[in-house]
């Protein structure tokens, strides 16, 4: 375990800093000058100079990157020239919502799949299963923008059920403006889910010790319950924790659909004024947020399986 | 002895039993259904995949009127015979619009997916074949890329090269051909050890020769999987990203860009201009999902289309 430990904690390590590396070097890809895509053509060379030198663009490559780091390790993202502000106090309000929200779309998604994956993995090859199948296709082809519309037109405007757009007040309020978008998600994201999960019940409902469960006579709602769904909620919860980067991507739309103060507005209005110093924040938090779920997921599942740890030295 | 031996193990179909005979019958019933079910689902997937390019190209004679041409007598229409889709907030055909946008889309979609399927393939099958360091090197880079959070570094590139197309194809690209280099560095470790690569290695052919005649063959059905579920995800991270405006730009039509465009109006009740285009995307992206869980499910590929 401890061998795995190390090698598994490296290698998070090097994916940390390829994300640095890539937040860092996606400035000097800019055509021209950055500082001058920011300040816009009609900026006096002086103000540019300056904002050159704020950025630290004038000095070494890897000087520029040394300090990027070392901030970056102290969550110290720069200062948004656009926004008047240090980076990091732009980020951190936003977290929460973005945060809540993604665990709210989880929980959704995996009430949804773990019914749907076990009726087909009993009915496999039936009609149920191919209709589950199909319908999953589906909702994985939709875009996700386009189902919150959707479910926008169903059930806020037409129902009035939920607010279409909003944080709400308190943590009661959040949760109800957050119901709509996190089942957005949660229909997108269940089709991920559905087919790992179908496929792990299969291999569980063939297994010798559900055969054994049966065949000591335990009801069937009892072999289901103990055996096929306790250990699919572990592969659930793997699946979600190894696509969590995808899940993000999604959520940072997402919320740009229901005008939720997340950190996903705050990229696209970054992105569209071209204020570098947060899009690189945003990405460098995002990222190290993947890769700690990852970390985590694997060394929990790991723990819990051994075989994972032992046949992982390949 | 072969013949006492015959009489008391039976071989061959003649000797079964009844009862094996049956289960042996039954599955081959089952595997003769599966394939016609997979032959079904490709068929339809290409169906789906060309009908919508056809049937936009076919608009413009049909005429619905020019897709970037505001009509002020006709705003705001529901769908109607004139207006399959209706007409937007400036009296454009909404139908029009969208057919106006399949050429980009599928431009985008395809092209994206064709350049990360090049480096991929170059790359997993360098990985794949040859092993040690570069092996070491390659894969550790795929799995960084394959765990970013895509989208946002996509949308990085987007603020690098500005809005507009140049940064949505960099950034597909960038990080499409992980998936592409992981598929094909699990089919080369396989391929490597075959005998009719190791019977080329020992005739002494050139190891580029080997890779390009021998291997690069067996290793493109596993990877056509892959290119079908890459081409419905960029169509998809297109569409996300014209929707909120860090892609195409107005009036060019696209397909995310016409389903935003209609989103104000959407709470009001008038609910065409963002709803029905929609459809089409989903329809182009069964199309392709069809075309490659069929292939996958016929060669039986454990990997499908969500990663």
């Amino acid at each position: 375990m401890g061998f795995y430990l190390i090698r598994r904690m490296l290698q998070s390590l090097m994916a940390l800093i390829g994300i640095t590396l890539v937040a860092f070097l996606l400035i000097q890809l800019v055509p021209g000058d950055p500082a001058r895509a920011v300040l816009g053509p009609r900026a006096s060379a002086s103000a540019v100079a300056a904002l050159r030198r704020a950025m630290g663009l004038d000095r070494s490559l890897p000087t520029q990157y040394w300090s990027f780091l070392t901030n970056a390790f102290h969550l110290n993202f720069g200062f948004s020239t656009l926004q008047q502000s240090p980076v990091a106090s732009l980020i951190w309000p936003r977290l929460g919502s973005t945060l809540l929200l993604t665990a709210y779309a989880t929980v959704v998604s995996v009430v949804f799949a773990v019914p749907l994956a076990l009726v087909s993995a009993l009915r496999r090859n039936r009609p149920a299963d191919h209709a589950i199948r199909l319908t999953t296709m589906v909702t994985f082809a939709m875009p996700a923008f386009w189902l919150g519309l959707l479910l926008i037109l169903l059930l806020s405007v037409h129902l009035t059920v939920f607010p279409p757009s909003g944080y709400g007040v308190g943590f009661v309020g959040h949760l109800d403006s957050l119901t709509l978008p996190a089942l957005t998600l949660g229909l997108g994201l269940a089709p991920l889910i559905v087919r790992t999960l179908r496929g792990s019940m299969v291999e569980t409902l063939g297994s010798e010790y559900v055969e054994a469960a049966r065949a000591r006579g335990f009801r069937e709602a009892r072999v289901l319950r103990r055996y096929v769904l306790r250990n699919s909620l572990v592969a659930s919860v793997t699946v979600v924790g190894v696509n969590v980067g995808y899940i993000l991507s999604i959520v940072v739309v997402i919320e740009n659909v229901f005008a939720l103060p997340g950190l996903g507005s705050l990229l696209v209005t970054s992105v569209q004024n071209r204020d570098f110093p947060v899009v690189q924040g945003i990405a460098l938090v995002l990222g190290a947020i993947v890769i700690i779920v990852n970390l985590v997921t694997d060394l929990g599942y790991s723990l819990l399986d051994p075989r994972i740890r032992l046949s992982g030295n390949r | 002895m072969a013949i006492a031996s015959s009489s008391t193990q039976p071989s061959g179909f003649a000797g079964l039993t009844a009862q094996s005979a049956y289960r042996i019958d039954r599955l081959r019933k089952r595997a003769t259904a599966e394939h016609r079910f997979s032959t079904l689902a490709i068929w339809v997937g290409v169906f789906l995949v060309v009908v919508v390019p056809v049937v936009s190209l076919l608009g413009p004679v049909i005429g619905f009127g020019h897709p970037n041409a505001p009509n002020f007598n006709a705003i705001l229409q529901p769908p109607s015979l004139a207006h399959p889709f209706g007409t937007d907030s400036t009296g454009r055909d909404v139908l029009a619009r969208v057919f106006a946008a399949t050429p980009l889309d599928y431009e985008v979609g395809l092209l994206t997916t064709l350049m990360s399927a090049v480096i991929g393939i170059l790359f997993g099958g360098i990985a794949g074949y040859f092993g040690g360091w570069l092996d070491a090197v390659i894969m550790r880079v795929v799995d960084i890329l394959i765990a970013f959070p895509f989208m946002i570094f996509v949308m990085a590139f987007v603020a690098v090269f500005g809005p507009g197309l140049t940064g949505i194809y960099v950034g597909l690209t960038t990080f499409g051909w992980a998936f592409f280099a992981r598929v094909t560095r699990a089919e080369m470790l396989v391929i490597r050890e075959r005998q009719y690569v190791l019977a080329a290695q020992t005739a002494g052919l050139r190891t580029s020769r080997i890779l390009r005649v021998h291997a690069l063959p067996n290793v493109l059905r596993p990877n056509f999987v892959i290119a079908m579920a890459t081409v419905v995800w960029n169509i998809l991270t297109l569409a996300s990203l014209s929707y909120l405006g860090l892609g195409v730009q107005p009036p060019t039509a696209e397909w995310g860009s016409i389903v935003a465009s209609g989103q104000t109006i959407l709470l009001i009740g008038q609910w065409w201009v963002s709803t029905l285009p929609g459809l089409v995307i989903v329809i182009v992206g069964v199309g392709f999902s069809l075309i490659g869980d069929g292939i996958a499910d016929r060669f039986g590929y454990d990997f499908r289309l969500t990663v």
